[in-house]
């Protein structure tokens, strides 16, 4: 009989037992005509029929069970047998489905994030062949893409985009999207086809504002459009220009960045339009990410080439501006390559530590079967004794990890799942519209289930030797405390000890995390972000130029300045640690040749308003700060941080008076020197910086920072009406400073939430195997325990008789836990800010939290140690 | 060694009644093996059953469900290929098991 007829059979034992009723019937029926026939009476027929037949029921039944007693009726039963034994042990049961759910839980999670993050393709026709063209430092410039567009021969399509931030009227209040300024070839390149209308196009470019359009994003369209089929064609202004709807993008189409979710898309011809100022004629400026799709019969290593070569031939061209220019291909999807190797390595590291959890699952779930395999080393004995055969009991043991298995799996999956949905309506940075769809596919799903499948099996069958070994004359005879187990019991231990072990470096991994955390939020930044308002505004996008600009300007903050409560008020083109930064070289005052590489120093540029410095509460350490003296009229000047003056001058003294070159025309003169901070990442290395006056270097897109003296959420409604009464037209993003750090601290806060979770795990799975080890060991040793104490052993005594043994594997697995976790928290300084594994604090956490978890997870074997009541003991046995 | 045990004699006669016979209904292959041995062997007949079903599980034989010759509803049996096979096994392993059996007798 075919395998799926005996599954179905399974199911379908009603139509087994019609079709066996019928064959029997007509057996019957045949002999009744065949009596007749020879001339007996019917009912003499029928009578003689059925006797000799035999009881049909009988015979029915044995039918049916030569047709399931094959291997899957039985597991059938062995399931239904298994499910009754766990029941029976509920205690067993739980502990061990928990723990593999724990497990399997965290690496869903953990998997679902790494494949979302690094593994899966991108959402794109053909996305194997997009690259992204890398310049040095990630960024290109647009002449530097028209020439590459126009001479490579290995791509089908290069397109350049950026990401900028941009004030748009439907008709109403004007509100800040995020728009991705992209090259006509962009859409082609992603090879997707617009849900509505069309896309902008090479053929639309010619020149500088020759396509006003703008293409929706489909959540923008839904949202502020309610999905109106009838806008295409509308006007609409950005930065008070009129721009035309020409198309809506598909529903799940968001650029190539994984998770940046931008709101529209304008052509980069409009640049000036929508920024305000136009770049695009500039080849040293470099701020575009380029996006190429390789034709499908090139090589990566060709198209390599085709890159240098016209890297070469730039570089000879435009000495100036292309000094060192190379072009290097990599995947794109994380802001180039550029974010892809923290967040590999760091995912890598989490997946790392969510097998570590695994494992010491794996070694609990191994010490919870080989301790049920010796408590039911008698029941085995007994059925192998009545003859039972070896193999049946062993698949008896197999279905009941699988059972565990399952549901331990399940369970996870589940907990995975409503994690997963969280994540992904998360929006962890508040100023940038980030979002994870970490949602699990099937590879999770199939990854979870094989890892709970593989580790069940594997522990759960951790017993099969004991079943093999087992003699039963020899066990049903003897007493269950002579178990002849000792060697199993050795193999528990040192799962016990690896578990721990892997406990420990999870824990002080995360404690490490954590006090990281804890110190880059009270680090020295070079600011004060606390009782602080920060206001992003764009004066361009309501219309602002030229001299209306800084009048704009000083007259914001002199309305910041007169609110009741305000301290201080200032402005800044940027704002340190808010995705925004000036890479600038700068040259020596007599410098002629002005080439990257006879720079002195690469350094980050800021304009900075008067008062600037007392707002952001950045402390002055010589010289002066900028007057609204400092306009464009007067002598070009700069301040420049503690770092700036070291590297250039040698010390802070010698840097006042002292000038320096942007270029040509740009000569600066030090007026004063600032404490250093932390300008784009809490972990960099300390950057050079200098400051200019904003009326020297003008900026329409400043951050406004307000300095109050009491909880700046209070006063953020007033200062939110102060802009508006200035000018309703203009949209801006008011928020606390602090808040607007989430970014920076979003990797740091990460890993310290991540660490966390895996860290609270491991603990669970620590105390979990501790605690099932030291009660069963008590729970063994009960009899020998009562002699002793009726001997009259001591508490003290007792106790170590108990729990001795359970404590000392717990200290050697702590011990090595720990020095394995501080080795492997090194790993961790990369990603959280003064992370050090030898910080004093969390050796003595560590060591204080695995000394708690031991005492929490040994106190009620040791309570039930010290009830015993020998007497009472001694009469049971 | 021979395989002597009833249940090996029952295959065997059921095996070679529908070698004989072809397609045969179980309650056919009782009177068959009633009247092929004299009337020297009867069939339990609800042991054949199971029997029957043990076969067909084993793909030595097939069955299909058809009508007699009085029209009615029997399911019908046929040896497979690899029933002849195990056919041929069994009785080779029979002629061992008589030959043994008899020489076990006839020792003095």
């Amino acid at each position: 009989m075919a395998l799926p007829r005996r599954i179905a059979n399974l199911f379908f034992r009603s139509r087994v037992d019609r079709e066996i009723d019928a064959e029997i019937e007509a057996h019957i029926a045949l002999r009744i005509e065949d009596n007749v026939a020879s001339g007996m009476t019917p009912q003499e027929a029928r009578r003689d029929a059925l006797v000799r037949f035999g009881n049909p029921t009988v015979a029915k039944e044995r039918v049916a069970s030569a047709d399931l007693s094959l291997t899957l009726a039985g597991i059938g039963s062995d399931l239904r047998y298994a499910a009754r034994q766990l029941r029976r042990a509920p205690s067993f049961a739980l502990t061990a489905v928990l723990t593999l759910a724990v497990a399997i839980c965290a690496n869903a999670v953990v998997f679902s994030v790494l494949n979302a993050l690094v593994l899966r393709p991108l959402d794109l026709p053909e996305s194997q062949r997009l690259y992204t063209i890398e310049e040095s430092e990630l960024l290109n410039s647009y002449p530097d893409f028209r020439d590459l567009r126009d001479r490579n021969r290995s791509f089908d399509g290069i397109a350049a985009y950026g990401i900028t931030e941009a004030g748009i009227d439907l008709g109403g209040n004007p509100t800040q999207i995020w728009d991705i300024e992209a090259s006509g070839d962009y859409f082609d390149v992603m090879g997707i086809k617009p849900y509505l209308g069309r896309f902008f196009q090479r053929s639309d470019e010619h020149g500088p504002d020759s396509a006003p359009y703008v293409v929706l994003s489909y959540p923008y369209w839904k949202t502020q459009f309610h999905g109106d089929a009838n806008i295409l064609g509308r006007a609409v202004q950005i930065n008070q220009h009129a721009f035309t709807i020409i198309g809506v993008a598909p529903p799940q189409f968001h650029g190539i960045e994984r998770f940046f979710w931008p709101d529209v898309w304008t052509p980069l011809v409009e640049q000036a339009e929508v920024e305000g100022s136009n770049t695009l004629d500039e080849r040293f400026l470099r701020d575009l990410f380029l996006i190429g799709r390789l034709k499908s019969n090139v090589t990566l290593a060709q198209a390599q080439g085709d890159l240098t070569s016209i890297a070469d031939s730039l570089k000879k061209t435009y000495p100036a501006d292309d000094d060192g220019l190379i072009f290097k291909l990599t995947k794109p999807g994380l802001g180039g390559n550029y974010l892809g190797p923290p967040i590999r390595a760091f995912m890598t590291g989490l997946m790392l530590l969510a097998a570590l959890i695994l494992l010491a699952a794996c070694a609990n779930l191994g010490g919870l079967f080989s301790a049920r395999a010796i408590d039911r080393e008698r029941e085995i004995a007994l059925r192998v004794a009545l003859g039972s055969t070896r193999r049946r009991v062993l698949r008896q043991l197999l279905t009941e990890a699988v059972l565990i298995s399952l549901a331990g799996g399940a369970a996870g999956i589940a907990g995975g799942v409503a994690v997963l949905r969280a994540v992904s309506v998360w929006q962890p940075i508040s100023t940038f519209p980030i979002r994870m769809p970490v949602n699990p596919d099937a590879r999770t799903y199939a990854v979870a289930v094989g890892l709970a499948l593989l580790s069940g099996l594997l522990f759960g069958l951790a017993p099969v030797r004991q079943v093999f070994a087992t003699a039963p004359w020899h066990i049903v005879k003897a007493a269950a405390h002579a178990s002849p187990a000792r060697r199993w019991f050795t193999i528990r231990e040192a799962l016990l000890v690896v578990q721990i072990a892997v406990c420990a470096v999870l824990l002080t991994g995360s404690l490490v995390a954590v006090r990281g955390l804890t110190r880059s939020l009270h680090s020295k930044l070079g600011f004060r972000p606390e009782n602080a308002i920060v206001i992003s505004t764009d004066l361009n996008m309501a219309g602002y130029s030229a001299d209306r600009v800084p009048a704009m300007q000083k007259r914001m903050l002199d309305a910041f300045a007169s609110v009741p409560g305000v301290t201080a008020a200032g402005m800044s083109d940027n704002l340190p640690l808010t995705f925004g930064t000036n890479e600038i070289y700068v040259y020596s005052s007599d410098a002629s040749d002005f080439r990257p590489s006879r720079a002195l120093s690469d350094t980050y540029a800021y304009a900075a308003s008067p008062g600037f410095f007392k707002a952001a509460g950045t402390a002055l350490l010589a010289g002066r700060t900028f007057t609204w003296a400092d306009d464009k009229n007067a002598l070009p000047v700069a301040v420049v941080n503690r770092e700036f003056a070291r590297k250039l001058f040698g010390s802070v003294e010698n840097a006042i008076g002292q000038h320096f070159r942007l270029d040509a025309k740009t000569r600066l003169e030090i007026v004063g020197v600032v404490e250093d901070g932390k300008y784009n990442t809490l972990t960099e290395d300390q950057w050079a910086v200098y400051f200019r006056p904003l009326l020297q270097a003008p900026s329409t897109s400043t951050w406004n920072v307000v300095r109050t003296d009491r909880d700046p959420r209070q006063l953020a409604p007033q200062i939110y009406r102060t802009l508006r009464n200035l000018d309703s037209a203009l949209p801006f993003t008011l928020l606390t400073w602090e808040k607007s750090l989430d970014a920076s601290l979003f990797p740091a806060r990460m890993a310290a939430i991540s660490l966390g979770v895996l860290g609270l795990l491991g603990a669970l799975l620590a105390v979990t195997g501790i605690f099932g080890m030291a009660s069963y060991s008590v729970g063994k040793r009960l009899k020998e325990m009562g002699i002793r104490m009726a001997l009259g052993a001591g508490r003290s005594e007792l106790l170590r008789a108990a729990l001795g043994r359970a404590f000392r594997l717990f200290a050697i697995g702590s011990a090595a836990g720990l020095v394995l976790g501080l080795a492997a928290t090194r790993v961790l300084a990369y990603i959280v800010y003064e992370a050090s594994p030898r910080d004093p604090f969390v050796l003595a956490g560590a060591v204080l939290a695995m000394l708690l978890l031991g005492i929490t997870a040994t106190w009620l074997p040791a309570q039930n140690a010290l009830r015993i009541d020998p007497s009472k003991l001694m009469r049971e046995e | 060694m021979a395989r002597n045990d009833f249940q090996g004699s029952l295959d065997l006669l059921v095996l070679k009644t529908l070698a004989q016979r072809g397609k045969l209904h179980g309650y056919g292959i009782v009177l068959h093996i009633q009247r092929a041995s004299d009337d020297l062997l009867r069939v339990e007949e609800g042991s054949l059953y199971p029997a029957l079903h043990r076969m067909e599980q084993s793909r030595w034989i097939s069955s299909e469900w058809a009508l007699t010759e009085t029209n009615r509803k029997a399911k019908y049996y046929r040896l497979t290929a690899a029933g002849r096979k195990e056919l041929q096994e069994a009785e080779e392993s029979f002629e061992q098991l008589v030959k043994g059996v008899r020489a076990m007798l006839k020792f003095a």
